[in-house]
């Protein structure tokens, strides 16, 4: 029943998805703590700069962002993140670069959100103890914002899980791509759907029930 | 004070915020310069690349058919998802397992699969197993997909705002002597569906968003692939993606904006029972989080 697919390298493309949420995932935690530091920081300017990337990078379509890193950053401006000849890891690092741009904006406003969470009084007792900016953020605010953080960012990372799949749009060989090869060449349209759809079931529902567990386990209780 | 991390500078943290400005704009602009010189470097700057987008030209043959399409798209999803999207919503909360277990079901799988998935099979669906025309197949592929997705999300959209009434409400129809096709019809969809306005505002930007994703995989000639067609034709890659960009901020802003104004006038209506979904709860549901929901943690 499921010989038609012989000669395609299912697991294969989805490594790749797989991969590519990896990477972008870790990428924009990074971008995305920066942005959110950058937001709640006293220096207006940096504040102003977080407000405006969330604002713009979240009302543009990661579609237009994606292709845009291949005709605009690779063709243009040269941005070949050390690729330049070949163009199966071009595109790939080109589209972990838009995941991790688009991405990021979400990651920024779920950890601004918990850092919001955390009451005021916390901060304002800490420097009444002599406690100094750094210290307030690191060893106060921030472990608890990232524990009440962790089901919305969970939600972001299930999301660009799915997300990955635009990647197809530049030719990254991943899963979306090789659905699209496989239903034009077999007959087998409404089975092969079952296929790919089951591959993100399998890949979503752990990261949900693992993110949802761990954020009870971890909440901070108030 | 607006933060929980900082007081009122001093003098030494306003001496150190000024460097920090300064610092930061100094990386600002080299990134600016770089951009600039780039471009200019590449010939993008030419008055002849911005020029089309002056003329009418340019927006009668390729925008603004794109943005139409985008937005038909959006719309036709959008107005056959709400419809699916209640029968469902309100199917997950029967007290009849044989109804809520199905409903849950087919809610949660497609919430679960990329809309980009779902667009392609509908495309080759269509194509197998339909006489739909070659030229509508794209529409017909992408509002499938966009409907299957949103009408999930709207549907939780829906079930959150029923839950989200005040307790007393169904109490209060059932003293009356309500049957419960009535308290849901008559009491409680109606303030659910003011509830939920925001939500499903907001969810439009989704929509809008997500449109673009026909037009690269499926060629569906939204305002992503207008693009396309309109930077082969006058050779402008940069000024036209900036100016699609432009058009989709705008569109999206408005929406935004619309939705948060719309929250902020419920949220301070007096008639209303206090429940209202904002643009923050949306963006949870379209994660789908498979297997059950999880709220922040903070009040676990």
């Amino acid at each position: 029943m499921f010989d038609f697919l012989e000669g395609y390298d299912v697991l294969g493309a989805f490594w790749t998805t797989v991969q590519l949420t990896v990477l972008s995932a870790v990428g924009s935690l990074i971008w995305g703590t920066v942005l959110a530091a950058m937001r709640v920081s006293p220096v207006p300017l940096m504040r102003g700069f977080g407000t405006a990337y969330v604002n713009i990078v979240r009302n543009i379509p990661l579609t237009v962002i994606i292709v845009f890193t291949s005709l605009g950053l690779a063709d243009i401006f040269r941005v070949t993140l050390g690729a330049a000849d070949d163009f199966e890891a071009l595109s790939f690092r080109l589209s972990i670069l838009g995941f991790v741009a688009y991405t990021a904006a979400f990651v920024c406003e779920a950890i601004r959100s918990g850092i919001n969470t955390v009451p005021v009084g916390q901060a304002e007792a800490a420097r009444a103890i002599g406690l100094s900016f750094s210290q307030i953020l690191w060893l106060i605010v921030l472990p608890q914002a990232f524990r009440s953080v962790i089901g919305p960012l969970a939600n972001v990372l299930i999301a660009l899980t799915k997300n990955t799949t635009v990647a197809a749009s530049i030719g990254v060989a991943e899963a979306a791509l090789l659905m699209k090869e496989m239903i034009e060449n077999e007959a087998q349209v409404v089975l092969i759907g079952v296929v790919f759809a089951f591959g993100f079931v399998v890949l979503t529902m752990p990261t949900g029930l693992f993110f949802g567990w761990l954020s009870k386990r971890l909440a901070v209780k108030r | 004070m607006t933060s929980v991390l900082y007081d009122a500078p001093g003098p030494r943290a306003k001496r150190r915020n000024i460097i920090l400005s300064v610092v930061f704009f100094a990386l600002l602009a080299l990134l600016a310069w770089w951009i600039y010189k780039t471009m200019d470097d590449k010939g993008q700057l030419k008055w002849a690349l911005w020029e089309p987008f002056t003329e009418s030209e340019a927006w009668t043959t390729y925008l603004l058919p794109g943005l139409a399409n985008t937005l038909k798209a959006a719309a036709l999803s959008m107005v056959i998802a709400l419809p699916l999207g209640a029968i469902f919503g309100i199917a997950r909360l029967s007290d009849h397992r044989w109804v809520r277990i199905p409903a849950g079901a087919v809610v949660e799988f497609f919430r679960a699969i990329p809309v980009l998935l779902l667009m392609l099979f509908a495309n080759q669906f269509y194509s197998s197993y339909t006489d739909v025309s070659t030229d509508d197949r794209p529409l017909y592929a992408v509002v499938t997909g966009l409907v299957l997705y949103n009408a999930s999300v709207l549907a939780e959209i829906v079930k959150a705002g029923i839950l989200a009434l005040p307790k007393g409400q169904t109490e209060a129809a059932q003293a009356i002597g309500l049957r419960k096709g009535q308290t849901m019809t008559s009491v409680l969809l109606p303030q659910a569906v003011t509830a939920m306005l925001p939500a499903i505002v907001s969810q439009l930007v989704v929509i809008v968003k997500d449109t673009a994703l026909g037009g690269v995989m499926i060629g569906f000639t939204e305002l992503l692939n207008s693009r396309g067609t309109l930077a082969a034709f006058y050779a402008t890659v940069i000024p036209s993606f900036i100016v699609v960009a432009i058009i989709y901020i705008v569109l999206n802003f408005i929406l935004t904006s619309f939705a948060s104004w719309l929250e902020g006038r419920l949220r301070r209506s007096k008639r209303s029972t206090g429940a209202v979904l904002g643009a923050e709860d949306v963006e949870d549901l379209n994660a789908a989080e498979v297997g059950g929901s999880y709220g922040t943690g903070a009040s676990a």
